[in-house]
C-alpha cells in the first residue's frame, strides 16, 4: 500500500455567519497527521469537530489558513478522501454490492477491476453473502460496515470517520471499533475519526486531539504511545483515559465559571449547556 | 356476517351484487312503476347492441383517444414544470406564486376561456384535461424533488457525481414515490375531466355525448349503460397505473421505512 497522505492543516479558520451575526466556528487549527496514521478527535458539542472533517473532505468551503493533502490544498469532493458519517447514508434502493459500487462511479477503472475491488471490499468488512441484500434488511452495524466499504473501495488517501458508531448500541460498538481497527491495519491508510467517545478515542488513536468549543479550538493533542491493539483494561490505557477526559474536566469547570458570571448578568443561554451565547450562536447548535 | 361466510377476495362483489339484486327485484315485483327505471337486462341488452352495432366502441375509442392525449400533454408539462421548479430555488421564486394561483381556480372555471380559444371541439377538450393532469403532476413531482434527502446528495457530492449522474442516481429513484403519485392522479384526473369536458363542451363523440344523447331521449337503459363503462374505464386506468407504479417502485416496497 503506497504511503501518501500527509495531510496538514495550517492556522486554519472558519466562520459562519447566522443572521448577520459572525459566528466563529473554528479557530486557528494546526494539525499534522502523517501518511498511515490514526488521529481521534475528541470535544462536546459544538466544538467544531465534524466541520473541521467536513473541511477536510471538501464539502465546505470559505475558510482561511490551509488543508493540504501531500502538500495540495483542498478544493472540492475528492475520490482521494473517503468519509463515513454518524447516519450510514445508503442508498435504499439499491442493493450492498450496488451501493459500495458507488464510490467506484468515476473512478477510471475498467468494469472487471472494479467488480473485483467492490467484492474484496465486501470480504473486508465482513459482508460476504449479504451483497444483494437492500440496507433496510441490515442491522445498523452490518449498515455502518457498508458505508465503510463505499468510502474505501477507491482507495482514497484518507478516510474520515464522522462519529460513525455514535448510533449504535454498546456491543455493536465495540465489535465494529476491532473491526475498524484491523481494517486500518490491513489497508495502511490515513484515518481521522471524530468521536465524542474517549474510550474510542484512546483505543483506536495514535494521537487524540481534544477540542474545546466557542470557537473550536485545539485545548491539547495526546499521544497515545501504546502498542497496537491496545487492551482496554489494562492500567497504561486507563491512564491515558483519565488524561484525556480530565481535559473535559478542566473545560466543565470552565462552564460552571461561565454559568456563574452568567447568572449574575442577563445574557442568553444555550439550550442544552448552560453556557451563555451570544443570540445569533444558538442558531448553530 | 361471520368473515368465512365470504373469502376476502370477493368480498369487494357483496355490496354491487347486492344492489344489481335490489334493481332487479324493484323490477320484477313492479315495486315502482316510474318510467325511468329500466331493468337490468334492458341495460345488458342495450350494451350487447352498443357493441354489436360498434356505437359503443367508437364513442369510447374517441374518448380514451382525447384522454390519453390530454394526459400525455399535461403529465408531460407537469414533469417539466415540476423538475424545474424543485431544482431550482430561482425558477420557484419566480414562477411559484404565478402557479400557486392558477391552481387555486376551479378546473371547470377554465371552460369558458378554453371554448373561447379552443372552440366546441376536440382542441378545447383536449386543453381541459390536459389541465386536469397538469396541476397534481406538477405539485407531486416538485415535493418529490424538494424532498430529496440532503444527505444522500451530499453522498453524491463526495463521490464525485456528474450532474447527469445525480439525477440518475439520487434524485430520480428518491423522487420517483412522489412523481409516481402525481403521474396516477393526473391519470385519474384526466379520466374525470374527460367526461366533464363532453358534458360542458357539447360536440363530437364520446361516452359522455353517448349519455347525453340517451338523457335527452329517455333512455335510461343508455344512461346506465355509459354509468358501466365511464366507472369501468377509470377503474381499468386506474388498476393498469397502480400495476405499473408497483413494478417501477418494488424497491419502496421492500422499503418503505425510509420513505414514508
Amino acid at each position: 500500500m503506497a504511503h501518501t497522505g500527509t495531510l496538514h492543516i495550517d492556522h486554519l479558520s472558519k466562520q459562519y455567519v447566522v443572521q448577520g451575526d459572525t459566528l466563529p466556528v473554528l479557530d486557528n487549527i494546526t494539525l499534522t497527521v502523517n501518511p498511515g496514521e490514526f488521529v481521534s478527535i475528541v470535544g462536546s458539542s459544538g466544538c467544531g469537530k465534524s466541520t473541521l472533517l467536513r473541511l477536510i473532505v471538501g464539502l465546505e468551503d470559505d475558510y482561511q489558513g490551509e488543508v493540504l493533502l501531500d502538500g495540495q490544498r483542498v478544493v472540492g469532493t475528492s475520490l482521494s478522501r473517503g468519509i463515513v458519517f454518524q447516519e450510514h447514508r445508503l442508498f435504499p434502493w439499491l442493493t450492498v454490492e450496488e451501493n459500495i459500487a458507488l464510490g467506484l462511479l468515476n473512478a477510471a477503472l475498467p468494469a472487471d477491476e472494479k467488480a473485483r475491488s467492490v467484492r474484496e471490499h465486501i470480504g473486508l468488512v465482513g459482508l460476504a453473502g449479504f451483497e444483494t441484500a437492500y440496507p433496510h434488511q441490515l442491522s445498523g452495524g452490518m449498515s455502518q460496515r457498508v458505508a465503510i466499504a463505499r468510502a474505501l473501495v477507491s482507495r482514497p488517501d484518507v478516510l474520515l470517520l464522522d462519529e460513525p458508531f455514535g448510533a449504535l448500541d454498546a456491543l455493536t460498538r465495540a465489535h465494529l471499533q476491532q473491526e475498524l481497527h484491523r481494517i486500518w491495519q490491513a489497508e495502511g491508510i490515513t484515518m481521522i475519526l471524530v468521536t465524542h467517545d474517549v474510550e474510542e478515542a484512546v483505543y483506536l488513536g495514535d494521537q487524540v486531539v481534544v477540542m474545546e468549543p466557542r470557537p473550536g479550538r485545539i485545548r491539547r493533542i495526546v499521544p497515545v504511545d501504546l502498542p497496537h491493539p491496545r487492551d482496554r483494561s489494562g492500567v497504561p490505557f486507563a491512564h491515558l483515559k483519565e488524561d484525556v477526559l480530565a481535559e473535559f474536566a478542566g473545560e466543565a469547570e470552565a462552564a460552571t465559571a461561565a454559568r456563574h458570571a452568567d447568572r449574575r448578568g442577563d445574557g442568553t443561554r444555550g439550550p442544552d449547556s448552560g453556557f451563555a451565547l451570544p443570540a445569533g450562536l444558538r442558531f448553530a447548535l | 356476517m361471520s368473515p368465512a361466510i365470504v373469502p376476502r377476495r370477493l368480498r369487494g362483489f357483496v355490496i354491487p351484487l347486492l344492489m344489481l339484486a335490489g334493481w332487479w327485484a324493484v323490477v320484477r315485483f313492479g315495486w315502482s312503476t316510474s318510467p325511468l327505471l329500466v331493468a337490468p337486462a334492458r341495460v345488458w341488452q342495450t350494451g350487447v347492441d352498443q357493441v354489436a352495432s360498434g356505437q359503443l366502441f367508437a364513442a369510447l375509442g374517441a374518448s380514451l383517444w382525447r384522454d390519453l392525449v390530454g394526459f400525455a400533454i399535461g403529465a408531460g408539462a407537469g414533469l417539466l414544470l415540476g423538475a424545474l421548479l424543485g431544482s431550482s430555488r430561482r425558477v420557484e421564486q419566480l414562477v411559484g406564486p404565478s402557479f400557486h394561483t392558477l391552481k387555486q381556480i376551479s378546473l371547470f372555471a377554465w371552460i369558458p376561456l378554453l371554448s373561447v380559444w379552443f372552440g366546441l371541439g376536440d382542441a378545447a377538450k383536449v386543453a381541459f384535461l390536459s389541465l386536469a393532469a397538469f396541476f397534481p403532476v406538477v405539485l407531486n413531482t416538485f415535493e418529490g424533488i424538494r424532498g430529496v434527502p440532503p444527505d444522500l446528495l451530499e453522498v453524491a457530492r463526495v463521490l464525485g457525481f456528474t450532474r447527469a449522474q445525480r439525477w440518475r442516481k439520487v434524485i430520480l429513484p428518491a423522487a420517483s414515490p412522489a412523481i409516481f403519485a402525481g403521474v396516477h392522479l393526473g391519470l385519474i384526473y384526466a379520466w374525470l375531466a374527460t367526461l366533464g369536458a363532453e358534458y360542458l363542451l357539447v360536440s363530437g363523440q364520446g361516452i359522455g355525448n353517448l349519455m347525453i344523447d340517451g338523457r335527452e331521449h329517455f333512455r335510461m337503459d343508455m344512461v346506465l349503460l355509459g354509468v358501466f363503462v365511464v366507472g369501468l374505464v377509470g377503474y381499468t386506468l386506474n388498476w393498469i397505473a397502480s400495476r405499473i407504479e408497483a413494478r417501477a417502485l418494488a424497491w419502496r416496497g421492500r422499503s418503505v421505512a425510509q420513505f414514508n
